[in-house]
């Protein structure tokens, strides 16, 4: 199974937010982006962009906890976190350079995104109102990027 | 209680003394929240009488009833405090993070009363208050101060509300900046902050939000976000509210030249059009909004190269056709300059608009003007004077008084120019081309508005002759003055009015659904000709008078010079009638006031009655 995750188009992201809410609605129960699996960066006036999990090949995430409490979930490619062994140190948080992993106050254990396993779509993706963010792979993005790159070498 | 908290922080910066008081489920039911709430704690925290720019006025934030969640739109605040522009009611809206960070921050609203010593800026981390120096701050634009509190304080997610150095020098149409570039523009806000040494408002919430039934709000939120990507809102996403320019100039309704005009001959120039052609940089939205309406423009080339800006009709209007002017990238750094200054683009262009005139009929010479050529479509004159206006320097002092006090100190005739309501200067619609507008201009609780006053509603439905006040405008308007009202205290952005099929029922089962307080679509109605009435009240306790429900002289004298409706004026009469028609429909007497009757059936008898410095009936009313 190829690996997935949420990834966010910059040119049609309007810095709504609304991913982070209606995450953490999903997740948590509550409005609190603090509490969301996917998080809006605000560069600029012009520029946003959403960032959840990526699932990386090498994950520094796993290599940095102390009490083996994350591990990666072959079949499904999905960071599991063993909320027993998870004691809320923050190393994983730390070691992510994309601020994808976030703490948990109330359960003292880090959160992640799991692509909503279990729904069809993530519910993010399922309500950004420009459908600035979708489900992807490595492999669907590069052969996009191959045809817009073939398409602007034959366009003139 | 679900959504609201409950309470609200007072906030003392002559004392520093921090205090939270109750607030009941009844007050946050009756009045929402937004401009309803702010308008209820002015009238309760400001004292009878208090002069605008005195420490005890106090400055007002309330949260958006329905903020916080994924419902559209509703990331909103609103700021209400006594205006220095027009002595009665002042309160505007603004949006986005820094709202939503007020209504996790814990309180449903923020008073904040007194005057700091010296320059100060609030940093309110969740429920604790830092009065924090300011003086490094003091004469910096708004986006320089929010950078330099989030880099003070070491977070980027703190998120900033704040003068600029307009609002440090009391022009009186100032507003506060939040998020870069939105702001709580109109009625002079801004100045309020700035004479109490208040900077900025540094906020950091990181508390949940919890609604009712969440499930039930999330299904309810998702049905109004996909019914937002449709035609309701078409307008506001595609070429933003721009698209305004060419569809108003061709109803006659384009105020243009000082309102010499009702209509501008390179209106092309412009156009939501070409600026989208041209200019177009990218669109944005505020917070958990999914319309988008915010289009950021970029000076392609010439003296402004690469200023980027974002424009919306009003600020389009104001510092172009209303000042002549048809220079796009003129434009745009206009808006810029502004925004730096932190003050009010509609009130800029109006009181710019003014002084052109004055001078083009030599009332102000190029002595007055320190050698400015001040004249009809010369845009960097307009950037000159807006720096005077920002600065108070030169010319500026007095322009930075508003049209009212302006045209009342310079006199000689001027006075039948100066375009405003109550001080309030016009938004751009012209009124003579719309009649309902031109009642809610002259009977408007904040001064002359479109927003709180939408009149144009009942003008292009198509089913009156919009050039022709008459017998029914009056309760039209107060019907949409109350829907205004209901939407800017739930608060629901104006812009997906159109996305729902019944609004009051709709609305007021998604409100019991979101707050766990049961809300029918009466009580809701009835929420916003509550709210218009505390403001009344607000405003008769402060001076109004029967007479200042008017419009300014040139309406009735010059009318419209060409196309349709061409030779029409507003009518004395026909106003009359209307305003008449207006007090009756709003239950009031016929001198505008509120009635014994309408305060008991609003229950504001209860709250009005009981709320210190007022003793209803003797005081206020002359019942």
């Amino acid at each position: 199974m190829e690996r997935k995750y949420i990834t966010c188009d910059t040119e049609l992201c309007t810095g709504c937010g609304l991913c982070e809410m209606v995450c953490s609605a999903e997740k948590e129960g509550v409005f609190c982006p603090e509490l969301a699996r996917i998080h809006l960066v605000h560069l600029d006036e012009t520029i946003a962009m959403s960032i959840a999990c990526r699932f990386c090949e090498d994950t520094p995430c796993i290599s940095a906890c102390p009490r083996e409490a994350l591990s990666m979930d072959e079949a499904n490619n999905v960071i599991r976190v063993d909320k027993m062994r998870c004691i809320g140190c923050g190393w994983c948080i730390e070691a992510c350079d994309f601020g994808a992993i976030v703490l948990n106050r109330s359960t003292k254990s880090v959160i992640l995104c799991d692509l909503c396993e279990g729904r069809s779509q993530p519910k993010c993706v399922e309500v950004c109102p420009k459908k600035a963010l979708k489900v992807s792979t490595f492999e669907i993005e590069a052969q996009v990027a191959r045809e817009k790159a073939a398409r602007a070498l034959t366009s003139s | 209680m679900h959504l609201y908290h409950g309470r609200i922080l007072i906030i003392d910066l002559t004392t520093r003394e921090v205090r939270v008081e109750e607030l009941s489920p009844s007050v946050l039911k009756g009045y929402l929240g937004g401009v309803g709430l702010a308008a209820r704690l002015l009238y309760q925290y400001a004292p009878a009488g208090v002069d605008p720019f005195s420490p005890a006025n106090p400055l007002v934030f309330a949260s958006s009833g329905l903020g916080g969640t994924t419902i559209p739109t509703a990331n909103k605040h609103a700021v209400a405090t006594k205006s220095p522009l027009t002595g009665l009611i002042g309160d505007s809206l603004s949006s986005s993070y820094w709202s939503l960070s007020l209504k996790r921050t814990g309180f449903d609203a923020l008073v904040i009363t007194g005057a700091a010593a010296s320059p100060t800026y609030l940093f309110i981390d969740n429920d604790i208050v830092h009065f924090k120096k300011a003086d490094h701050l003091w004469g910096k634009g708004s986006l320089e101060t929010e950078g330099n509190i989030k880099r003070e304080i070491g977070d980027s997610r703190v998120m900033v509300a704040s003068i600029g150095p307009g609002g440090e020098n009391l022009v009186r149409y100032a507003c506060i900046t939040n998020d870069i570039n939105r702001q709580a523009g109109r009625t002079g806000t801004g100045a309020v902050m700035g004479s109490k040494k208040l900077k900025a408002i540094a906020l950091r919430s990181t508390r949940p939000i919890r609604v009712y039934n969440l499930d039930e709000v999330q299904r309810l939120s998702f049905a109004l976000i996909e019914k937002t990507q449709g035609g309701g809102t078409k307008k506001y996403r595609e070429l933003g509210t721009p698209g305004n320019v060419l569809m108003l100039n061709s109803l006659s309704a384009l105020p243009t030249r000082n309102f010499q005009q009702s209509s501008f001959e390179k209106a092309e120039n412009v156009s939501g059009e070409v600026l989208a052609e041209r200019y177009l940089t990218k669109v944005m939205a505020c917070a958990a909004c999914s319309v988008a309406c915010g289009h950021i423009y970029t000076v392609p080339d010439g003296a402004y190269s690469g200023v980027q800006w974002e424009l919306d009709y009003e600020t389009l209007f104001a510092l172009g056709p209303l000042c002549g002017v048809d220079n796009v990238a003129g434009i745009i750094k206009a808006a810029e300059l502004c925004d730096y200054y932190g003050i009010d683009t509609i009130s800029t262009g109006g009181c710019v608009a003014w002084a052109m005139e004055c001078f083009e009929k030599g009332l102000l010479s190029g002595e007055d003007t320190e050698g400015i050529e001040l004249t009809f479509g010369n845009y960097e004159a307009l950037l000159q004077v807006i720096e005077k206006i920002g600065t108070r320097s030169g010319i500026g002092g007095l322009l930075a008084e508003g049209v009212k006090l302006a045209s009342s100190k310079l006199g000689n005739g001027s006075e039948k120019w100066a375009m405003h309501a109550k001080g309030l200067e016009f938004p751009g619609y012209d009124p003579r081309a719309m009649k309902t507008l031109a009642l809610g201009f002259a009977v408007g609780l904040r001064g002359a508005c479109h927003n709180r006053a939408p009149g144009y509603e009942t003008d292009m439905s198509g089913q009156v002759d919009r050039f022709r006040g008459e017998a029914g405008r009056g309760a039209k308007l107060k019907e949409q003055e109350d829907f205004a009202a209901v939407l800017d205290s739930l608060i629901i952005c104006k812009f997906i009015r159109k996305c729902f099929d019944d609004f009051y029922t709709e609305v007021a089962y998604l409100y019991s659904q979101a707050t766990g307080l049961e809300m029918s679509p009466a009580e809701l109605k009835t929420a916003g000709e509550r709210i218009n009435n505390v403001k009344k009240a607000f405003n008769a306790r402060e001076g109004w008078k029967y007479g200042d429900d008017w419009l300014p002289p040139r309406l009735f004298t010059d009318p419209i010079t060409e196309g349709e409706g061409k030779g029409t004026v507003v009518t004395e009469e026909e106003l009359k009638l209307m305003i008449d028609d207006y007090y009756q429909a709003r239950g009031w007497t016929g001198k505008g006031l509120i009635t014994a009757d309408k305060l008991h059936a609003l229950e504001l008898n209860d709250s009005i009655a009981s709320l210190e410095g007022l003793r209803y009936g003797k005081k206020v009313y002359n019942l």
